[in-house]
């Protein structure tokens, strides 16, 4: 039943990516799919491995930072800009990952939410990030050094593609024996202490993995929207990314993409209606912790599993 | 480089890290009862500041007896919030406390920043305080050596209570062996509230010493508070005058790196957090628990 119920999941992920963009507004689009991809590799960390962390805006910020620095001054291709932000952000989250492993629960949170202001404050003041200003008009070049992304629909399809293939990477990764050993550090480290797992290195490379893929996230976001900001490094992004993984449903395949639909939507939504946006996703915060722990696909997953 | 500049920069640290000092205290107390990292510790902060200077807007109340009104206030709200709120996480994994604590942050900044916008907002020095002693190599404003002497005298009230007294000792009882302790008929989750409201009384408390001099806005306590994580992470949790003494001292280096390298003053308090994960994992005064 629950292969079926994850089947069941692709087919409408895939009918959903390929219709959206005549439905929707294509950039919308690639705004929830930068998201989803960013809350499915926060949800690889903690919901197959149990590591929360409080900092992942750290990654997703570097990875657009760096991205957007070469489009624009150095001139690299789509791809390589790409590369180039997935691998400061894979480099970056080797080092806190390093740091942070050696601490256990609340102290890991705590570490990653302190290493992820400093990356803020660098942000802040190197010469490159421009400061409050933030890297503005990145040009998005072409893709395959064919087709130009400055075309929405071009821009939808081609994001759609990455993020297909890094949640298809992710997916691949929870059901590899990788992923069944980092589960069981995750539900009894002791254990897998006993049965001579080296703990620590599949926690780092799982921290690694995460942080490379939330960087990629960070990296198409830079050059879909042609910005990197300070908002992008700053500690209530990696609040935002921890809200979708929960409002979805922590360690479901599908719930932090369902949990970013929602939380851009809302968003958008939001800032129209002249609402304080903080004050309402605070609200939801709390409601989500006291109320709705399973999130929209870990209900919907229980419905259907209870029924059969 | 002149004596008065790094004297000068030196009391700031040391008035931060009186700051820290009461923060990281609450942090702990909170943290040894009801094992939540509170960080909505920040917005009580900041509500310390809001309530003081609404009291003294719109009540004509003054600095003085804000010392006492204040973290009363602060204290009572926490202890509401925990009751509605916080008890509903206590048997689910640390992690939701963390998050549930988290959202309490972002609702009341959201909140205040809707009410009050980000705009900063003046709190003068009471007269009583203002002025100050020239010391021959520098000046010392009679507010800033009010606020470490305050925040010293809270912190050792603290600490005295929780080591010497009765309350303390049923406190420290609650926090190593709960179960127990309800076995011989205290009644723990109300020491649990009470505990929660000293906690965030503490941050209140700091929230009014700090409104003369830095203003008073919605946003103050965010950026604090991960500053005091950070100390906390050095410190540990375990020991409370450890953790005045940590503040104090990453106070007195934030001010020292203001001297040497002004750009990587608010940075360096994570800086010195990967040097002690790197030689001392668990912490200056590790108590891992």
């Amino acid at each position: 039943m629950k292969m079926n119920f994850d089947k069941a999941g692709w087919i409408v992920l895939i009918v959903a990516l390929l219709v959206a963009p005549w439905i929707f507004y294509p950039l919308l689009l690639v705004k929830i799919l930068c998201y989803a991809l960013f809350a499915s590799a926060f949800n690889l960390l903690l919901g197959t491995c149990g590591l929360m962390s409080f900092g992942h805006a750290a990654f997703f910020g570097t990875a657009a930072y760096v991205a957007g620095h070469a489009a624009k001054v150095w001139g690299l291709p789509f791809e390589a800009c790409l590369a180039v932000g997935v691998a400061a952000a894979a480099a970056v989250g080797a080092v806190f990952g390093y740091l942070s492993i050696r601490r256990q629960g609340i102290y890991f949170a705590m570490i990653t939410l302190a290493l992820a202001q400093l990356i803020y404050f660098l942000a802040l003041q190197l010469p490159f990030t421009h400061a409050e200003d933030g890297l503005t008009s990145i040009p998005r070049g072409k893709v395959l050094g064919l087709f130009s992304l400055d075309d929405n629909i071009v821009l939808y399809y081609t994001t759609a593609v990455i993020f297909l293939a890094a949640f298809s990477f992710i997916y691949l990764v929870i059901n590899s024996t990788f992923g069944q050993i980092v589960r069981a550090i995750r539900d009894n480290e002791m254990r897998a202490v006993s049965l001579g797992y080296d703990v620590n290195r599949y926690k780092l490379l799982a921290f690694t993995l995460s942080a490379a893929i939330a960087g990629l996230a960070g990296a198409n976001k830079a050059i879909a929207f042609k910005l990197a900001t300070l908002v992008d490094v700053h500690w209530t992004t990696s609040g935002n990314v921890i809200l979708m993984t929960l409002l979805g449903g922590l360690g479901t395949l599908f719930g932090p993409v369902a949990g970013a639909l929602v939380f851009v939507m809302l968003e958008n939504y939001l800032a129209d209606s002249g609402l304080p946006v903080q004050l309402v996703i605070g609200a939801i915060f709390i409601l989500c912790i006291l109320l709705f722990r399973r999130g929209v696909i870990g209900e919907i997953e229980r419905l259907v599993l209870r029924r059969s | 480089m002149n004596g008065q500049v790094i004297a000068g920069q030196l009391l700031v640290g040391l008035i931060n890290g009186s700051f820290y000092a009461m923060m990281s205290l609450g942090l702990a107390v909170i943290f040894g009862l009801l094992n939540i990292a509170n960080i909505a510790q920040g917005a009580f902060y900041m509500m310390g500041a809001f309530f003081s200077w609404m009291l003294l807007r719109w009540g004509g109340i003054g600095y003085f007896p804000a010392l006492v009104l204040v973290p009363l206030g602060v204290g009572l709200i926490g202890m509401a919030i925990e009751r509605l709120l916080l008890v509903h996480v206590y048997k689910l994994d640390h992690m939701y406390g963390l998050l549930l604590t988290f959202g309490i942050l972002m609702f009341t900044q959201g909140l205040f920043v809707w009410l009050f916008a980000t705009a900063g907002r003046p709190y003068p020095v009471p007269p009583a305080l203002s002025g100050g002693f020239d010391l021959g190599f520098m000046f010392l404003p009679k507010y800033r050596a009010w606020i470490i002497l305050t925040s010293m005298t809270f912190c050792l009230a603290t600490w005295f209570v929780i080591e010497k007294t009765p309350v303390g000792r049923t406190l420290r009882a609650a926090t190593e062996k709960p179960m127990l302790t309800r076995a011989f008929g205290v009644n723990v989750p109300a020491l649990m509230t009470f505990g929660f409201g000293v906690g965030v009384a503490l941050a209140g408390a700091a929230g009014l010493l700090a409104a003369p001099i830095y203003s008073v806005s919605p946003i103050m306590g965010g950026d604090l508070i991960i500053v005091v994580f950070a100390i906390v992470v050095i410190g540990g949790m375990g020991s409370i005058l450890g953790s005045i003494v940590t503040s104090l001292s990453l106070g007195l280096l934030e001010g020292l790196a203001r001297v040497v390298y002004p750009q990587s003053a608010n940075m360096v308090v994570f800086i010195i957090m990967i040097a002690v994960l790197l030689i001392r994992p668990a912490g200056l005064f590790g108590r891992e628990r």
